[in-house]
């Protein structure tokens, strides 16, 4: 059942995909676009942490963006997503404007959670993202309920739900994972195996280091995918998204990845070799697309050059737009802990 | 001061009472039905809510084809189905957890919980996520859940079945604390408990659900925010809530039998705490008991003790008085866990000190 099913033919379509995306027609020169968005934008983050307008734990995406590209564009918005801490990336393919994103760091009005989230706490309802989760595995069982209220009503919708492999380490992912199989939920698992729970090695977290075996354990279809390929992720998006969609119950991506950078801008980074960082930049995302593009001839030097002036300048007027709001105000501060009286019904 | 309009529709006594004392008379406009338990009115809640909703459903362990294991939801499975009626396998965090995906996605979810002790699998989704998803989401997410478990001592079922953390949930912001005593409050907290757009933990005494009486015969619908004064008096006032309200009405009827005229306030609602209704009893009687089956240190008596301190300090006659469980995990034998636990004769000691 695990890692042996071929990739369909079908390739990276993104459908109704929110908007962002604007690279012409070629999906898969969009697909870079989108990744080439998220990398300058978690760069801007390490900026604007070193100068301490971001502050908090700031989990970077770095490396493993071909998941948030591949995933996001091959969902509809009628799906639901739950992601984890290490999410900037996620919200944005699903289109988080980038200006309401870094607000959220800053602590102003127009962050997408008003200054309560930060970084790790990014959601957006009517994009029906749903976090933004800062305990691992404590999403899942939120993205299983949602899947089970879709199933009770007979929506015909998922609910993709990302975590890390740290995660299966976590009891919430085998509760999660069984329930699931034995509902026959529409619930798509992504896993992004990035090799490390915050410091500890795959291997040194778990008996068994094939997660897709494992959670193909609780009956349902599981395979692994090579992470570091947006066209590679797009198609085993589409392909279990279409199984969980038409009733085939939950289903299992372990996408294998790496993060370049370090947990959080508090890790040192002491546990991991010089060598295997360079080893996995090798296999980086972006210029790995970027140059099959070229050499299929779909993309030109003058293309990329524009995308990265635009998308410099969509990040700086993010910034700015940021910069300008007003801040979450304190006499606010007790407020969203219940309700508002207009809230009720 | 507003404790009057909510003064006892206590048609119904718990525990202990019902042998000791005369139920107190329901009010003349409204006719005492046939005579029910707690288990039962828990019950037709659960199917009224139901019925009214179709969005509400139940999930739990055992809630389906066993009936519930305290037989609450005894029945139900053959009237609503499997689907809304769901039995759940021993993962509380996972299905406690979906609770709160599901209400997020518009249904409005009951779910069951054996025991509190066990809810301590699930407290990762109930304090991370269900208290806080509104707050960290600036607004957007609120969990309109309402959560049932059993808690408290009283049936030699020693220390991993026996606690009463209800105090614990209520020190956490964005959840409301249930503690339905009589039988009225048994089938009435939950249709305004699934109205709240917010989690709602509603806690079951164990000891109470074979406690039977009349119910009212309209069914009223509680109000949540406000306690309910069981008993009127002057002299003391005793606050409980939950299992250990019959106690304290026994312990009253013994203060009446020595000239101590207590008034004895049920809070119902633990969290937000009814201020008003406390201090404004302690404002008559000048003297305080505060009766609470939880352990004393950090508990739910030492939050309403500071607050009728901090409220009311001046009108105080006498130092307040607590009344809680010992300090030991509930233990089996049956005379070390009535040892543990506050019975009528602490409560009238201490609201002796308090007079004297």
């Amino acid at each position: 059942m695990t890692t042996l099913l071929p990739p369909a033919a079908s390739n990276y379509t993104d459908g109704d995909a929110p908007a962002g995306i604007n690279a012409g027609n070629d999906p898969m020169a969009r697909a870079l676009r989108e990744m080439m968005r998220i990398r300058r934008f978690e760069e801007t983050c390490v900026e604007l942490y070193s100068a301490s307008r971001i502050r908090g734990f700031l989990h970077l995406c770095i490396g493993e963006e071909a998941i948030a590209v591949g995933l996001m564009g091959c969902l509809t918005k009628q799906d639901a997503v739950v992601s984890t801490y290490r999410e900037h990336g996620h919200a944005i393919a699903r289109g988080m404007p980038m200006a309401v994103v870094l607000a959220e760091m800053f602590g102003k009005q127009t962050g997408c959670s008003r200054g309560r989230g930060g970084s790790m706490h990014l959601f957006d309802k009517d994009l029906r993202f749903y976090g933004g989760n800062a305990i691992v595995g404590g999403g899942l069982p939120v993205a299983a309920g949602l899947a089970l209220a879709d199933r009770m009503r007979g929506d015909n919708r998922i609910t993709a739900c990302i975590f890390g492999d740290g995660a299966l380490a976590e009891g919430e992912f085998h509760e999660v994972a069984n329930l699931a199989a034995l509902w026959n939920l529409p619930v798509l698992f992504c896993c992004e195996n990035n090799q490390y729970a915050m410091g500890t090695a795959l291997a040194r977290e778990h008996a068994n280091t094939d997660l897709a075996l494992r959670a193909a354990s609780y009956s349902m279809v599981a395979w692994a995918v090579d992470g570091m390929d947006a066209d590679a992720v797009a198609a085993a998006v589409r392909r279990a998204s279409d199984l969980v969609r038409n009733g085939g119950g939950p289903c299992f991506l372990e996408m294998r990845t790496y993060r370049f950078r370090a947990h959080s801008m508090y890790d040192p980074d002491l546990y991991r070799d010089k060598p295997e960082i360079e080893e996995w930049k090798k296999r980086d995302p972006i210029p790995a697309l970027s140059d099959r593009l070229r050499s299929s001839g779909a993309l030109d030097d003058a293309t990329v050059q524009k995308w990265e002036k635009e998308i410099a300048a969509e990040i700086a007027t993010a910034v700015a737009t940021a910069e300008a709001a007003a801040p979450e105000s304190v006499t606010d501060l007790t407020r969203f802990v219940y309700s508002e009286p207009s809230d009720r019904s | 001061m507003t404790r009057t309009a909510h003064r006892a529709t206590a048609a119904t006594t718990p525990r202990a009472a019902a042998t000791t004392s005369p139920a107190t008379p329901p009010p003349p406009d409204r006719a005492p039905a046939a005579q029910t338990s707690y288990r039962e009115a828990l019950r037709e809640g659960i199917r009224e809510a139901m019925l009214r909703d179709d969005r509400v459903f139940l999930m739990g362990e055992d809630v389906g084809r066993y009936g519930g294991s305290f037989g609450v939801s005894k029945g139900l499975l053959d009237q609503f189905g499997p689907d809304r009626i769901r039995d759940t396998p021993l993962s509380e965090s996972a299905f406690v957890g979906m609770g709160i995906g599901a209400a997020l996605n518009g249904l409005r979810p009951i779910v069951e919980v054996m025991t509190v002790n066990f809810s301590l699998l699930a407290l990762d989704q109930i304090m991370n996520n269900a208290a806080t998803l509104l707050h960290m989401s600036g607004g957007q997410l609120n969990v309109p859940m309402v959560i049932r478990m059993t808690t408290g001592a009283g049936r030699q079922l020693a220390a991993q079945h026996s606690h009463s953390l209800e105090g614990w949930y209520a020190h956490i912001p964005g959840l409301r604390i249930l503690t339905p005593a009589t039988i009225d409050d048994a089938r009435g907290m939950l249709w305004p408990a699934l109205q709240d757009p917010d989690p709602v933990l509603i806690f079951e005494h164990g000891s109470l659900y074979n406690l039977t009486g009349a119910a009212t015969a309209d069914h009223p619908q509680v109000d949540i925010d406000k306690a309910a004064v069981r008993r009127p008096g002057h002299d003391v006032t005793l606050v409980t809530y939950g299992g250990t309200l019959g106690v304290t009405l026994a312990a009253a009827e013994q203060l009446a039998a020595q000239n101590v005229d207590a008034e004895v306030i049920d809070l119902r609602v633990l969290r937000p705490l009814d201020d008003e209704t406390v201090v404004g009893s302690v404002t008559q009687t000048h003297r305080l008991v505060v009766v609470d089956e939880g352990w004393r240190s950090g508990s739910l008596s030492a939050e309403v003790a500071a607050r009728v301190a901090e409220q009311a300090f001046y009108e105080l006659d006498a130092p307040i008085e607590r009344v809680c469980s010992a300090e030991v995990p509930m233990p089996y034998a049956r005379h070390l866990e009535q040892a543990a636990l506050p019975a009528p004769a602490d409560i009238v000691a201490a609201a002796h000190r308090t007079v004297s």
